[in-house]
């Protein structure tokens, strides 16, 4: 079937302060999940690791009515996706996750630790997840990355070397002391002084 | 397939500090976004299965023990790329007020009634030429406080997964003809006004069912274009 060629894309337009219900209800609502903040399969190999923080706006008060959404690799780096076509097939791991803030604009995510994914050259990127932020007052949403502070790839890392080294530190997650289990925080200021790194892709 | 996300569609979309919409204010960056190249990160995406998407997820007015108030209409489209081409399987997510303009989320206390026959949230896959169809109820415009006498226009909210992260798209679907159109600072956030119309269904009488349903039409175009046109192959 021959289709007229579109005149442009559908413009985005905000998720409005109403989403829960219909994208994160987690049992608050008589609709399900079609995901959750928990990327954890059962046999899904690598690090179980969790990553929290609080969503900031240029007030530096809390976001309670934002949604995030994250895409990473799995820890031998290939993605859940025919795309990648390295993608081991009977992997699990869908490596899609997302979550609504809190009354307190904290989010969390349970996952494993991403593998290297290699940049258009095939050079080796540090591990690291895709982060998008979708909020009330965001008409179009916002993509940045987490990356951790434990990973010594972070030094080479083409997307790192292409922010200013004074503000490399808004995209990298810090890992936290006495977890019981391994934990990073990364807080996300969608603006000010110390405003997150996102990028034009 | 390799597809191309070129920026320069990215156009198309609304500036995200635009003022007339006051919580843009503050949660708009202030400083530039830095351009990064696209890799295999930014151009994969999530696949799903019959899991996510269950057989009646599509409709909207059976999903309590009876039928809810309103209009009943059915929704339906194509989700495309920017070449025109269907998009298989995609993900489509949707949730809106009920006819009176109420929504479920315990935050929306406006005085209109719930209806308890109706929740307003529905999900639907698109089949292989990308097309996708829900059963719903005509939503009613509501009031908000952006400014005085504030009204949104009658809408659907959208959310779209195409072949990538970068190809994701949350949007609102309007219907023909709203009053309210030239004084919502959401929907006029979109500056081109010929953007703005591709997020306005369209009536469908061809496919509106005989004393049953009205029809309208929602195409969604996902940036993406084919690598290789077919007049560059030889
Ligand atoms: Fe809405």
């Amino acid at each position: 079937m021959s289709e007229q060629r579109p005149d442009g894309i559908t413009p985005s337009q905000t998720v409005g302060p109403y989403f829960k219900y219909g994208l994160t209800p987690n049992g608050e609502y008589a609709w399900n999940d079609a995901f959750t903040n928990n990327l954890i399969t059962p046999d899904v190999s690598g690090e179980r690791i969790r990553v929290e923080g609080t969503v900031f706006d240029g007030d530096g008060v809390p976001v309670p009515d934002c949604m995030l959404e994250i895409w990473q690799a799995d820890a031998q780096g290939r993605f859940s996706d025919p795309q990648d076509a390295r993608a081991l097939p009977n992997s699990s791991f869908k490596g899609f996750g997302r979550v609504g803030t809190d009354a307190n604009g904290r989010y969390s995510f349970d996952t494993i630790k991403p593998g290297q994914v290699p940049d258009p050259d095939g050079k080796p990127q540090a591990p690291h997840i895709l982060l998008a932020v979708y909020a009330r007052g965001m008409l179009l949403h916002l993509y940045t990355r987490i990356y951790f502070d434990d990973e010594t790839a972070n030094t080479e890392d083409p997307v790192l070397a292409l922010v200013p080294a004074d503000r490399r530190a808004t995209l990298i997650a810090k890992r936290k002391a006495g977890a019981a289990n391994p934990a990073y925080v990364l807080d996300i200021h969608l603006q000010g002084d110390n405003e997150t790194v996102f990028f034009d892709v | 397939m390799t597809l191309l996300y070129p920026l320069q569609s990215l156009a198309a979309h609304p500036p995200r500090l635009s003022p007339g919409y006051r919580s843009t204010v503050k949660r708009s960056p202030q400083k530039p976004l830095i351009p990064i190249r696209q890799t295999l990160s930014e151009l994969t995406g999530p696949v799903y299965g019959h899991e996510t998407v269950r057989e009646n997820d599509h409709d909207l007015t059976i999903q309590h023990k009876g039928e809810p108030l309103g209009e009943r209409i059915i929704v339906h489209g194509h989700v495309r790329d920017e070449d025109g081409r269907g998009v298989p399987n995609a993900l489509v997510e949707l949730w809106q007020a009920n006819a009176c303009g109420r929504y479920v989320h315990v935050v929306d206390q406006h005085p209109a009634p719930l209806d308890p026959n109706f929740t307003g949230a529905g999900r639907a896959q698109t089949d292989a030429s990308g097309y996708y169809r829900f059963v719903t109820i005509k939503p009613g415009a509501y009031p908000w406080g952006n400014h005085h006498n504030a009204w949104r226009p009658a809408h659907i909210h959208f959310s779209v997964f195409g072949h990538a992260f970068i190809s994701r798209l949350v949007t609102q679907m309007y219907f023909p003809g709203d009053p309210l159109f030239p004084f919502d600072p959401i929907f006029n956030s979109v500056t081109d006004e010929k953007a703005r119309a591709r997020m306005i269904s369209s009536f469908d009488l061809e496919n509106t069912q005989p004393e049953w349903a009205l029809c309208y039409r929602f195409n969604i175009v996902l940036r993406g274009r084919n690598a290789t046109p077919m007049e560059n192959k030889q």
